[in-house]
Order: structure tokens, then sequence, then C-alpha cells
């Protein structure tokens, strides 16, 4: 089965071209939608077998690369078309194949009767296509092919409803943001490339030859240069600070766009990235620390913009921001199984989500429109009470909540909890630690609370529609609950995978499964021992029970706040009515984003071309050409504009120029 | 010679026939279409064929190394002119493209062409020649020759069939490329002169002057010139002014044409010529070169973003992607020269499509106003796919043709200088920017004006398929490109 992993990313090749070359002509949905979910989950069905024969083999022994043909041969550059399976990215093409065929299904209820249908599926195949190629990569520049592909998927798939303008706008902001941070990853790239290959000559963006020449690496020096370029890159993909306005803005999407890509695959890239490359990153503890500190930061800064929107899928957009924030605060204290941990069941529980708003927005959407109301049906405060009338959805959504919310027992808290103990007792930041994990414990009451608020605004309370489309309310078809029921069901029970030992209930398959993949990096970290590197199994449970507290504290004021008594929000916004606006104005970054780079650089462009080209250049060069002109008569007959001058003039002088250096 | 047949003889001068055959059917529009194309269909066949044989031959007896065909006369033998034709790998690949773009370049003014189209077809077969014979001569005076036929087809193409203020924009690129080429007419003969007076021997031929021993004053003038009027044709800043009227004012056919080819005889002259000639020379003018690279790069691409006419938002953007290839050529690394050869044929492709395709809609709209637009993916899909494609070739989307060229260029460049590749790097975001913006504009949205606009022909879809195809095919697979220029690269930079 190794040997065909290229069929993987093949197959939503396949079905990309096919509908986006004849999927105007058949028009048949369920063609069009068969086919791109038939293609994606071939490659489901081969990724099973990869990881069934990954699992047969020794643990040392699961590497396996395949070059399928030479890319880019020059002189000392070597990039082939390659793929690297391990157990790191065995556990990427399950997540993107398994919660991607999902939402495949689900498309094809939720997009049902839109005019771009063939165009839609054609996209979310070549985005798949690009993810896969991104995770399978096996040398930088492939992984970099699927990495800005993801970006274009995302572009054209934010600008799905092309005619409205903000989605456009939306959709050229993620890419010229992603760009930004494309930026770092290829000067990254160059950095370790010429490195390498100038001091060791080892000339290779090969991940796994990279990683046999780690041990070449210095600590810090260059290495931090190039780990802080790759980490801009991923800042980009990956929305975290400062490169991170784009992805609220993505939501113009089409809802289940936003649940695979921007939130189960494609924004947890930079995440997969610095994980894949580990035993680079953790040479420069520089760079863990930037990243712990832009990801605690992320963490906290989306959550309090989450508490105060007023959209479904905004608020989830900032919970999407504010968890790959805690990614990256894993892999910034090393923590790089608990990242890639927390990467798995997010992509089950926020996939199941952003599918749960769908659904409430497909329901909500078709009730208003029966009513003839213009109502926002993305606006919480147009819903509630809809339990009764969408009792699956609901359900699903409250699973994945609690699991987001980090209460025991459900796949988010295992994860959560690795990656705040990990924070609080890595030995990389000394005491720094104590401020990385009380932001993250900060941010983790946030979530709870927020999401709460949500599912208390959308599901709990008085239905604040009319009630001529309260009627209309009824739960979606199965090809939309189903993927809900299959996500919610990993939402709760996906992290079993990875029980921390303290339990004990079951061993860590996630750990050990993971253990090679990070073994050369956790050999490179045996070099810094900080104190409070060794902490008690009691502190430990200490902090586990806190984080459990602070998770409940969070639910509880949410319950307050819009169960017990809806009034204090209002009373809370009238007190305090700045700080709401700028909470609500998401902190007003893009107003600033637009006064600092945006503005100037389009007045920069006008200004060079009408100031410098036509002014300066031209002016110099026409003014050269007039006297010139006044000094010549027979240029002043050129300018006479009778074509036939300009043939005979220009034939006659190439003849003289011609005859006069021949026969001179 | 191949089995006697004077196959670059050939390659050169098929077209000139080919344009006399138009003169029987002067008056009658369908057949000199056909016959054009056809014309220049046997020559892409031809070219076609030497690259499939490539492998086949053997190194041409006589040849400087690296050329596996040659074909030397003597002509005016009283100043040691010779006729010296030589083919190796870099030329091989510009006469592929010369082919192949003169083809898409017929085909394109099947339409927009009405008056005097014989005169129309019979200059384009003619600058097919006098390119084809720049992308082959090895003798100076020949390789001049050829150089100034090239440019009055164009200077013509401009000023009879061009839109707007054409006969400023013609003769705008006349005055800048014949002052350019007059300083190199001198430079060519102060090296004949300096050769044949220090070793006796009075010859313009290339193989005979790289040997000569010039005093680095002398040198520097020398070269310089050459740089001058290779530089107006790239076009390097702050000399590329002339490049956004002539885009813009021409017809399609010379839009692609210029684009596609004529930048590429600079560019082509620097690394046969240039370099060759004045190692010395050329490596002390190098900073200099990388830095008019980089700010053309950062330049052309920042001035294309605040375009409104299409036309010249291609041709800015023009100006930036050759700024790539300047970079890899002062570079002169293996990598980074192959990167620019290579960079030069998918600049060819891409921006010749860009054009054809913003000449498509031209014909239709007749406005060229990005303002005018809007909404095109709901009324011609067909036309914005292939305009979104083109475009994300354009803006460097890895997997497609510009990626793998400025990819090389930079990887080989780092070593030599790596703040101008990291500021380089601008280059690649600036050209999503003014991309996605042009994109956004054309094809999203709702339409401002009601035009009616009609989806891509057959014949028109054939163009931009080939073209689209080559895209893709460079992008995914420039491995046999690569292999081509292995040898001649590694003779030029002296790393065999």
């Amino acid at each position: 089965m190794l040997e065909y992993v290229w069929l993987i990313p093949l197959f939503p090749l396949l079905g990309a071209v096919f509908n986006g070359l004849l999927g105007k002509k058949i028009k048949n949905e369920a063609v069009i939608g068969g086919i791109a979910t038939l293609m994606i989950f071939c490659s489901f069905l081969v990724s099973c077998g990869i990881l069934m024969q990954l699992i047969g083999l020794p643990a040392e022994e699961r590497v396996f690369e395949k070059v399928v043909f030479p890319w880019i041969h020059s002189g000392n550059f070597k990039a082939d078309m390659a793929f690297l399976v391990d157990p790191l990215s065995a556990i990427m093409i399950m997540v993107v194949t398994g919660v991607g065929s999902l939402i495949h299904l689900y498309s094809i209820g939720y997009m049902h009767g839109e005019e771009g249908f063939y165009r839609y599926f054609s996209y979310l195949n070549l985005f798949a296509m690009s993810m896969l190629l991104l995770v399978l990569g096996g040398n930088m520049l492939v992984m970099f092919i699927g990495w800005e592909g993801v970006g274009l998927c995302s572009y054209l798939l934010i600008g799905y409803y092309f005619h409205k303008k903000s989605a456009g706008d939306a959709a050229k902001k993620a890419f010229v943001m992603n760009r930004v941070g494309d930026f770092g990853f290829l000067i990254g790239l160059f950095t370790l490339y010429w490195w390498l290959g100038s001091n060791h000559n080892v000339w290779t963006i090969n991940f796994t030859e990279i990683k046999a020449a780690s041990s070449l690496l210095p600590y810090g020096g260059v290495v931090t240069i190039a780990t802080l370029c790759f980490f801009v890159g991923a800042t980009g993909k990956s929305a975290q600070i400062p490169l991170y306005t784009w992805l609220p803005d993505a939501m113009e999407g089409p809802t289940p766009v936003s649940a695979l890509i921007h939130a189960a695959t494609m924004v947890t890239a930079g995440v997969y990235m610095i994980g894949r490359m580990s035993f680079v990153f953790v040479k420069a503890p520089d760079t863990m620390m930037v990243i712990a500190i832009v990801g605690a930061a992320t963490a906290i800064f989306a959550a309090t913009i989450g508490t105060a929107q007023n959209d479904i899928k905004r608020v989830l957009a900032y919970s999407t921001v504010s968890q790959l924030g805690f990614m990256f605060l894993a892999m910034g204290v090393g923590a790089f199984t608990a990242g890639v941990f927390h990467l798995m069941t997010h992509a089950f529980f926020k996939a199941c989500l952003f599918l749960g708003s769908g659904s409430v927005i497909h329901a909500m959407h078709h009730a208003l429109h029966h009513a003839h109301s213009h109502d926002d049906p993305q606006d919480m405060r147009n819903m509630g009470g809809l339990r009764k009338a969408m009792p699956i959805t609901f359900i699903t959504f409250l699973v994945s909540t609690i699991a987001i919310a980090g209460i025991p027992g459900f796949s988010g808290f295992f994860s959560k909890d690795e990656i705040l103990w990990q924070a609080f007792a890595n030995p990389f930041h000394g005491g720094l630690n104590i401020f990385l994990w009380g932001t993250g414990a900060i941010a983790a009451c946030f979530t709870a609370f927020y999401m709460f608020r949500l599912v208390f605004m959308t599901f709990f309370g008085e239905c604040r529609i009319t009630a001529k489309s309260k009627d209309h309310l009824h739960e979606s078809p199965l090809v939309i609950t189903i993927p809900l029921m299959v996500l919610g069901f990993l939402a709760v029970f996906g992290g079993y995978v990875g029980m921390p030992k303290l339990l004990g209930m079951l061993p860590n398959y996630f750990e050990h499964w993971l253990e090679p993949v990070f073994a050369t990096a956790q050999g490179y970290a045996q070099t810094y021992v900080h104190a409070g590197a060794h902490h008690s199994h009691a502190l430990e449970w200490g902090l586990m029970g806190l984080s459990v507290v602070i998770a409940v504290i969070g639910i509880a004021i949410a319950y307050i706040l819009y169960i017990a008594s809806p009034s204090i929000p209002a009373r809370f916004t009238a007190t305090f009515p700045a700080l709401h606006r700028a909470v609500y104005n998401k902190w007003y970054i893009d107003e600033l984003y637009d006064f600092l780079f945006i503005n100037p650089c389009k007045a920069l462009g006008s200004f060079l071309w009408k100031g410098f080209d036509v002014l300066v250049i031209d002016g110099i060069v026409d003014g050269v050409a007039k006297v010139v002109m006044g000094l010549s008569g027979m240029l002043k007959n050129l300018q006479s504009g009778y074509v036939h001058n300009y043939a005979l003039s220009m034939a006659l002088g190439v003849v003289v120029i011609i005859a006069f250096y021949i026969f001179r | 010679m191949v089995n006697g047949y004077p196959l670059l003889t050939i390659l050169v001068f098929l077209p000139l026939a080919g344009a006399l055959f138009l003169i029987p059917v002067w008056k009658r529009p369908e057949w000199l279409r056909r016959l054009a194309l056809g014309a220049g269909v046997v020559e892409l066949a031809l070219a076609g064929w030497l690259t499939v044989r490539w492998q086949a031959f053997q190194q041409a007896p006589g040849a400087p190394a690296g050329f596996l065909l040659w074909e030397d006369l003597p002509w005016i033998e009283g100043f040691g002119i010779r006729y010296t034709v030589g083919m190796d790998g870099i030329s091989l690949l510009m006469v592929i493209l010369t082919a192949f773009i003169t083809v898409i370049a017929l085909a394109v003014s099947w339409r927009g062409i009405r008056e005097r189209v014989a005169l129309h077809y019979l200059l384009i077969l003619v600058m097919e020649s006098g390119i084809m014979g720049v992308f082959l001569s090895l003798d100076l005076i020949l390789f001049y020759l050829f150089w100034e036929v090239m440019l009055v087809p164009m200077f013509l193409l401009i000023g009879i069939w061009g839109h707007g203020r054409r006969i400023y924009s013609a003769v705008k690129f006349f005055l800048y490329t014949m002052f350019g080429s007059l300083l190199m007419l001198l430079a060519i003969i102060g090296v004949y002169l300096v050769h044949g007076s220090e070793t006796g021997s009075y010859t313009f031929a290339l193989p005979a002057l790289v040997n000569t021993r010039i005093a680095p004053d002398l040198a520097g003038w020398l070269f310089a010139a050459f740089l001058l009027a290779f530089a107006i044709k790239v076009p390097l800043f702050p000399l590329h002014t002339w490049l956004p009227d002539a885009h813009t004012d021409a017809p399609t056919a010379g839009s692609v044409l210029l684009a596609g080819l004529l930048l590429k005889t600079g560019a082509y002259g620097i690394i046969r010529f240039g370099y060759p000639l004045f190692p010395q020379a050329a490596a002390s003018f190098a900073p200099l070169l990388t830095v008019l690279a980089v700010v053309g790069i950062i330049y052309g691409s920042w001035v294309a973003y605040a375009q409104t006419d299409m036309k010249r938002l291609v041709a800015y953007s023009s100006v930036g992607h050759m700024g790539f290839v300047a970079l890899g050529i002062a570079a002169w690394t293996p990598v980074s020269l192959s990167g620019s050869v290579l960079q030069m044929v998918n600049h060819g492709v891409t921006t010749g499509a860009l054009f054809a395709l913003v000449g498509m809609l031209d014909e239709r709209a007749e406005t060229r106003e990005i303002a005018a637009f809007g909404g095109l993916w709901g009324k011609i899909p067909l036309f914005s796919a292939f305009f979104l494609l083109f475009s994300m070739a354009s803006a460097g989307l890895p997997g497609l043709n510009n990626f793998a060229g400025e990819f090389i260029i930079l990887a080989g460049s780092f070593r030599v200088s790596p703040l101008a590749v990291v500021l380089a790097f601008i280059g690649i975001i600036l050209p999503l920017v003014y991309t996605v913006r042009l994109v956004q504009q054309l094809l999203f949205v709702t339409e401002r004006q009601p035009l009616a606009l009609a989806d891509i022909s057959l014949r028109e879809g054939g163009v931009l398929a080939v073209l689209a195809l080559a895209a893709i095919y460079l992008g995914v697979h420039p491995a046999p490109v690569l292999d081509l220029l292995k040898v001649p690269v590694g003779l030029l930079t002296g790393t065999p």
C-alpha cells in the first residue's frame, strides 16, 4: 500500500479536473457531488490502508519515502516530487481525508441548488489535493506547492459568492496575508539550505536528509533566523498574531468551507510544519519562546474578541484562531505530541461545530426566507430555542462545545490539559512558564464562556424569530446530520487514544505512535535543563483539577449572563461602552493595518507611476528627444504621422548603415 | 550541418521565404492568414524536430564546445565578417520559444487585424527570421544585422496597427532601441579593432573574440555599451519607460511578440555576448546589475499595482518579471543562470498568454480599462478560468511555470547576494497583490457596464489551451529544459 501513496493526492486531483471541465455540462448535482465525494473517500481508503500497514511495521521502520518523478534539478539544487509517509503524515492524511470526506458529503446537502455547484466541488477537490500534497511532501518545496495551493483554493472558495464585494475582499485579504507569510517560509528554506550546503556540503531541502544532518546545526544563531522565518510563514497560514485578521473575514465563504479549510485542515498547516521540522525548531530556544508567546497571546486575544461577536460563524472563527494559539503554545514549549493531538481533536470538534452552525444557518435561512423576512440568518440575536426544532444538530453541537470547553471525558479536555501542563512543566522557558500557563488557563476560561454563550443564545431560551418563520424551522436532512453525528462521536471519543499517563486508564497510544517522529527533537531538548523540569504527580493532579474548575467557571458565567439573568450583558455594555465597542470592533486591528500598510502602499504605487515614471524618467527622455528633434529636420519629418515615411526612412537607414560598414 | 542540410540556415530564412509566398495572395485575407500560419507551423515543427533529436546530435566539428549545430561560411572576407550560425542548448530553447510564440501571435491576430492584413502577416514573419537570426548568430556583425532587422517590423506593427498614441509609442520604442544598438555597434567595432591589433587577425567571430585581452578601462566602456543596448531591451530599470507605452499601444500580436520574444533578445545578448566577451568587466558591473534588477522587481510590481489599464498593468508586471531574469544573470552561477533562461521561456508563455487574453477582451469590449469590467466569472466562465490560470502563473504559484524559474534564480543567487534575494522576495508578494486585485475587479463582483461579451471561440480556446498546457508542463516538469541547459550553462560559468 505504501507504494501507492501518490494515489492519495491524485484521486481528488482527478475529481477536480473532471468537475472543472465537465461539471457545467453535467448539471446533475448527484453526479457532481457524488464523484467529488467518492474521490476523496478513495483517498481515505488508501490512507486507511497505509495506516494499517504502518501499524504493522516495527516503530523504527515507519518511515517511507516515494519519489514519483524528478521535479527541479539544477546544479546542486535538487527537489523531487517526493512523498514522505511517517506516523505524523499518516495522522494528517487520516484527518484530511476522513474529515474531508464527511464535509464533502455534507456539502452535497448544504450546497443544493447553488448555481456554481460544480465549481464548488471542483475547488473543494483541488483543495483536498493541495492539502494532501502539503502533508505528504517529502521536501520543503513539495510542501510549498501544497502550502500555496491551499492558499489559492481558500481564495477561490472564500470568493465563491464572487458577486458579493465583501466575499471578494475577504478572499483577497486571505490570499495576500498568506503570501506575506510565505515570504517567510521561502527565506527560511533558503537560509537552511544555504547554511547546511555551504558549511557542511549538505545541499538538501529533503526532510529526512535535513533530519539526518540536523546534528550539524548549531543551537541558536542561523537556526534562530531560519526558524523565525518559517514561523512567519506559519503565522500567515495558521492565522496567528499579527497575520490573523484574514480568518474571521474568511467566513464569507460557504460554511462547509469554513469547517474544512478554516478550522480542520488548512489553518493547522503551520502547526504541522513546525512538527515536521521539530528537530530544527528545537535547536532555536529563542524561536521556541517567540512561538510560545505568540501562541499564548493569540489564544487569549482572539478569545476576548469571541466574547462580543453576534455572528455565529464569527464566534467560531475567533475560537479557531484562539485554539490554534493553543496549538502553537504547545509547539513553543516543545510539547509537539500534545500540539498535534490538539490539532486532531480540534479538527473533530471544530468541524462539528462549524457544520452544526451551517445546519442552523441553513434552517434559519429557510425559515426566514419562507416568512419573507430579511433578518440575518447568521445573527445569534435572531436565534434562540432551536434545540427543540433541531435535536440532532443540538446534541452534536453541545457535545462538541463541551469538548472545546475542556470538560473531562471529552476529547478536547485531554489535549488541552496536556498543553497547559506542558506549558507549566516544560524545560525550555524557565520563569516564563507560569505566565504561559496562566495565559492559557484564562484563555480556556474565556473559551468555555463564549462557547456556552453561543450555545445558550442559539439553542436555549425563547425563539426570537417571528412565529411565522418559526413554523418553517426544521431539522436538516440526513446528508447533513450524518456527518454531524460522526464528528460528534469523534469529538467525544477521539481523545481516548491519547489519555494522559497520569490517569493511567489506557496507555497513551498517541504519544507512542508519534515518539519516533519527535525522538530527535526530544534528544536535542535534553540540553535545556531549567529548574522545574521535574514536577510531582500531586502538582499535575492539582493543575488538572484547576483547569476543570476554570472551565466550569466559564460555563457558569455564561449561564448566569445568558440564561439566569439575561439583563446583565446589556447593563455591562451600557456601563463600559468604550470597552464593548473596542472588543466588538475587534480592537480596531483592521483599521490599524489599513492605516499603517495598505493605504501607504497604494499611495506609493500611484506616486511611483505618475510621479517617477511619467514625470522624471519620461520627462528626461522626452526632453532629450525634443532637443534632438529641434536640431534635426529628419526627425521632425518622422513625426509627420505618415506610415510610409517611417517605412521608407527605416529601410533607407538600415541600408545606409549596412552599406557603410561593408563597403567603406 | 546535419547530413549536409544547413538546418540552421533553413530555420532562419524559412519564415522570410514564407513571407515572400504571401505576396501573390496580397488581397486575399483568408489565404494570407492560413498561409502565414502554415509557415509558422512548419517552422515550429522544424524547431520541435530539432528538440526531439537534440540528444542524438554530436558536437559539431570546428564549433566551440557545447554547439551541436554549426554552420560557418566566409562572407565579406576583407573585413573578417563571416556567416556563422550555431546552436547550443540555450539557443535551442530560444528558437523553440520563438517558433512557438510566433505561431501564437499569428493565431491571435486572426480577427483583430482587418486592414493591411498582408503587410501585418508579412512583418511578423520577417520579424521571426530576424529573431531566429539573433538567437543563432555567432558573428558579431551578423548578430547586429539581425538585431536591426528585428526592430523594423515591430516599429511598423506599433505604428500602423496600434491604438492610442501609437506614433509616440512607436517612435519612443525606436529611439530607445536605436540609441542602444548604435552604441553596441561602436563597441563591436571596438572589440574588433582591439583583437585585430593584438593578434593581427581581424575577425568578428565570437569564439575568437572571447579570448581577447582588453585593458580593464576600455573593457569597462565596451561592456557598458553592450549592457546598455541589452538592458534597454530587457528592460532594466530605469530604461524601461518605452515598454509600457509600446505594449499598451501595440496590437495584440505586437504585444505578444514584444513580451514573448523581443525582451528575451536583450537577456540573451547579455548571456551570449556581454559576459563571455568581457568577463572581468562583467564581474565588476555585477553589483550594479543586481541592484537595478532588484529595484526593477519591486518597482515594476509596485507601479503595476497602480495601473488602471490592463495592458499597461501586464507591461509593468513584465518589468518586474524580467528583473528576476536579470538578477539570475548578475549572480552568474550555474543554478541562477539556468533559472534565468528557464524564466525567459516561462515569461514568454505566461505574459504572452496574458496579452492574448487582454487582447481578446479588448476586441470584444473595445476598452482595456479595468474599471469597465466586472463579474466576468458569471458571463464568460471559460475566459475567466484561463485568465485566472495565467494570472496565478504570473503571480508565481508553485506547480505553474513562473514559480520554477523564479525559485531557481533565487536559489542560485542566494549564495552570491543574500540581501538582494531577500528583497527580491518582496517581488514574490507584490505580483500576487496586483494580480488578485485585477482578478477581483475583472472576474468578481457584478458588472459595472452592460457589455455584450461572447465567451472565447474555438480558435481562441485552442491558442489558450496550448499556452496553458505549456505553463503547466513547465511548472510540473521543467526537468527536460534544465537538462538542455546543463552543458551550455556549465561552459558559460566555467563550472562544467
